[in-house]
């Protein structure tokens, strides 16, 4: 028992005390009932094979191979209101694009211009143009005002925590398929004896929180889906964490890309589709940000596949997102308008798109952007991404 | 022997090796012990020949067999066992963990281009052979090696104006190029884009004759890029030699060295190593032309890579430091060790990306990583229902099991829970 009232002490007076009383006082008196998801699409997602701009002249001549059908017919691009087509593998966030719940921004670029992945996948999850040790996420979860769910405010999802997590906010942490459990005081045991350890300590404390409450959430399925799921349950509980992260790979088509897309584009379908399931009633106040770290090349390589490139689409959708449009500024895919002659050219930083959610959907203070996405002072919170 | 030179050679074999194995003798000098493992051949595991693996690979694309009958699930499977099975049995870990550390570095995984029954014999025939010789004896052994060659799609990669490309809409594929800039030599930021496409026109041909008698790497003249091509300033002439001349290249250049010592230096001394022990490995590899063993002594004459417990075990040093302590005597091991790897987050050959395992703490302190290792432990002591906890945990730790473990393992209710509570102790997650 100890062992359990130490974690509360840790996993909810933890937040209250880095925020302090007087914001407990200024602001809202229970946790922020907004869910923000952010899933992290790692390898380079190839935004023009998931929205595909199918109206740009050039396409057609850079990608033919790789590009579905029309709109219409079998197998056939999703309609997207024309210019753009929906990749078909993305039928479940076409129904929530025709219920106006999704949003698809094109051309956006993070923070690197290295085509590198791991370069890039940590400057997008550290929100800089370098790596930093803590992750935007994490350092936006500190600066979100109001008292902590008891689980903790923001839900790792996986074995390791992903970079765009990880910092000195403290997490509630799941992963899927735990194995065989010893007796419930071995745990406490072992939490004892890494009480004094600032690295393993509070990662065993937050494992035996958080692990506690997905019993109470019941299965969930396998697969991306049911991870999705999982922690759409998770995240709609009262009590329960409000911002998640998870990831997806399959997404480094360098060839045969048409089979290989459709399947990863159906997974992160599926798995959207499952958060609606496990948030329930909850949907109506969530945003979920679907990033990933550069595009991929805008001509066809010569192994039916695509390389690094730089711009790519992302994707906001949830029940408390003003969706059913496609924004965004198109470069244009004329040789000219190409950036460096092979790459869609990026007209917007995917850290507006996070600004943008975390000050109009968390109510994280403008003025705290500056600390969460150091040296990116010059990029804007996006507007217009939510309901009124 | 003084109880100080016991000690030494505990912490040799837990910061350079794999942990102690069993009651396994701590005579001699602990740096002697060490510089022997880096001199003669290390037979490592026997598995299949290349060609064997090739054909399997072949046989499965071919019939596309039900799983039970894949030709090549089976070979991958064996080789994971015997790989494991080495490392937790190996007399000499510091040989050992340069062939992992290697191995990782030039990461093949099998989640992209069928080379799971390849992974083994990759490890066996371009790593293990080089680890204590030349740097670029071992990048020209990866980058020729059928794996390499699939995992990174250079084998399907043609030269737009060679007699295959032309007029055939095939062209090159960047991906092995980028990485062995990016990953295996000289590290990002040191070239650009042009140098990319440049080393991917170098490369074109570089490929894999799968049904060939004997199949294996092929140089396919017809898919090489013609003409010399420009990298890094420097002219490379067309054909196969060429290639091999812009690998010596790259595994010459300052750059390589710094980024190598970079990587060694956080695997052998700390998450964030001091800068002279980086530059101090560096002067070595740029002074030897390379040579890894060389590299590798320098390594131990790091007085700072004898701070012990500075490093976190990742999931598979700590399974396999975990099996040496225990000891376990034939039959009552763990019978699938690939699947307990898998499921404490680092499974065998199966990095999520060509840029391998993450090597310092971050990377795998997460909770739920932290709550598996614990599960594991718990599951490992239950197979010891018969050895002596205080006993094992002395000679897996000697002065570093703190007195706060070794109090939670006199209270323990039960012999299992307090093996359990040692393997799952602070100090055992960490060397």
């Amino acid at each position: 028992m100890r062992g359990v009232s130490r974690r509360r002490a840790l996993l909810g007076l933890g937040g209250a005390v880095t925020l302090g009383g007087r914001v407990r006082v200024a602001f809202a008196d229970a946790p922020t009932r907004a869910r923000l998801v952010v899933v992290l699409l790692r390898g380079a997602l190839d935004g023009m094979g998931a929205v595909i701009p199918y109206g740009d002249p050039a396409l057609m001549g850079l990608r033919g191979a790789i590009v579905p059908r029309p709109v219409g017919q079998p197998e056939g691009m999703l309609d997207l209101g024309g210019f753009y087509g929906l990749h078909p593998a993305l039928g479940g966030l076409h129904g929530m694009y025709r219920a106006g719940e999704a949003l698809a921004v094109h051309a956006v670029g993070g923070p690197s211009r290295s085509r590198s992945h791991f370069d890039a996948q940590d400057c997008l999850e550290c929100g800089a143009d370098h790596r930093l040790d803590s992750g935007w996420l994490n350092r936006a979860v500190a600066a979100v005002p109001g008292p902590r769910p008891a689980a903790g405010l923001a839900l790792s999802v996986g074995v390791a925590t992903p970079l765009l997590l990880r910092g000195p906010g403290r997490l509630a942490a799941w992963a899927p398929g735990a194995m065989g459990a010893p007796p419930a005081d071995f745990y406490a045991r072992v939490a004892a004896l890494h009480q004094a350890d600032a690295l393993t300590g509070p990662a065993i404390d937050a494992a035996l929180a958080e692990r506690a409450a997905v019993r109470a959430a019941g299965p969930g399925g396998g697969g991306f889906a049911g991870i999705a799921r999982t922690a759409g349950r998770l995240l709609a509980a009262d009590d329960g964490p409000r911002v998640a992260a998870l990831e997806l790979g399959g997404w480094d088509t360098h060839a045969a890309q048409k089979n290989r897309l459709g399947a990863a584009l159906g997974q992160l379908d599926a798995g959207l589709v499952g958060l609606r399931e496990g948030l329930g009633a909850a949907w109506a106040r969530s945003a979920v940000l679907v990033i990933t770290e550069f595009g991929r090349t805008a001509h066809v390589n010569g192994t039916a596949g695509t390389d690094h490139g730089t711009a790519t689409v992302a994707f906001i959708v949830g029940g408390a997102v003003a969706g059913g449009r496609v924004g965004g500024t198109w470069p244009g895919l004329a040789r000219a308008q190409l950036w460096e002659g092979r790459d869609l050219a990026p007209t917007a930083d995917v850290r507006g798109l996070a600004k943008g959610l975390l000050v109009a959907h968390l109510g994280v203070p403008a003025a705290a952007m500056a600390a969460i996405f150091p040296g990116a002072e010059a990029v804007a919170p996006a507007a217009g991404l939510l309901r009124v | 022997m003084s109880l100080g030179a016991d000690q030494r050679a505990l912490t040799a074999r837990i910061r350079f090796g794999l942990g102690r194995r069993g009651g396994e003798a701590l005579d001699g000098p602990a740096e002697r012990w060490l510089l022997a493992q880096l001199a003669g051949p290390d037979p490592g595991p026997a598995g299949p020949d290349l060609a064997s693996c090739l054909r399997a690979i072949a046989f499965d694309r071919r019939e596309r067999p039900p799983p039970e009958q894949s030709m090549a699930r089976p070979i991958l499977r064996a080789e994971q066992q015997a790989a494991l099975g080495w490392a937790v049995a190996t007399p000499r870990g510091f040989r050992e963990r340069l062939v992992r550390f290697w191995a990782n570095h030039f990461t093949v995984s099998l989640r992209q281009g069928g080379v799971g029954a390849l992974a083994g014999a990759f490890v066996r025939e371009a790593i293990r052979p080089h680890v204590t010789g030349r740097f670029e004896d071992m990048l020209l052994a990866v980058m020729r090696h059928p794996a390499m060659l699939l995992y990174l799609d250079n084998a399907v990669s043609v030269g737009p104006d060679s007699l295959a490309g032309a007029g055939s809409g095939r062209g090159l594929n960047e991906n092995l190029a980028r990485e062995c800039l990016e990953l295996h030599t000289l590290g990002v930021g040191t070239y650009t884009q042009a140098d990319v496409t440049a080393l991917a026109a170098v490369l074109t041909g570089w490929s894999v004759d799968i049904n060939d008698p004997v199949p294996g790497f092929f140089f396919r003249p017809r898919a090489h890029q013609p003409g010399s091509k420009r990298l890094l300033g420097r002219v490379f002439a067309e054909g196969e030699a060429g290639g091999v001349a812009a690998l010596r290249f790259l595994a010459g250049q300052p750059a390589t060295h710094l980024h190598l010592a970079g990587k060694l230096a956080r695997h052998f001394v700390s998450d964030a190593p001091p800068p002279e022990a980086v530059r101090r490995i560096a002067g070595v590899l740029g002074a030897t032309g390379g040579d890894l063993g060389v590299a590798a002594g320098a390594i131990v004459a790091i007085e700072a890579a004898w701070v012990p417990l500075g490093k976190l075990r990742a999931p598979q040093d700590f399974v396999i430091a975990a099996l040496r302590a225990a000891d376990l005597p034939d039959g009552q091991a763990p019978p699938d060790l690939a699947a307990v790897v898998a499921g404490l987050g680092q499974p065998l050959w199966n990095a999520p990306l060509p840029d391998g395992w993450a090597d310092d703490a971050a990377g795998w302190a997460g909770p739920e990583a932290m709550l598996r290792r614990i599960d594991w432990s718990f599951s490992l002591a239950g197979r010891l229902r018969d050895a002596d906890p205080p006993a094992l945990a002395e000679a897996s730790l000697g002065p570093l099991l703190r007195p706060a473990t070794r109090a939670a393992m006199a209270g323990a209710p039960s012999r299992v829970e307090a093996m359990a509570l040692l393997f799952a102790s602070p100090e055992f997650q960490r060397r």
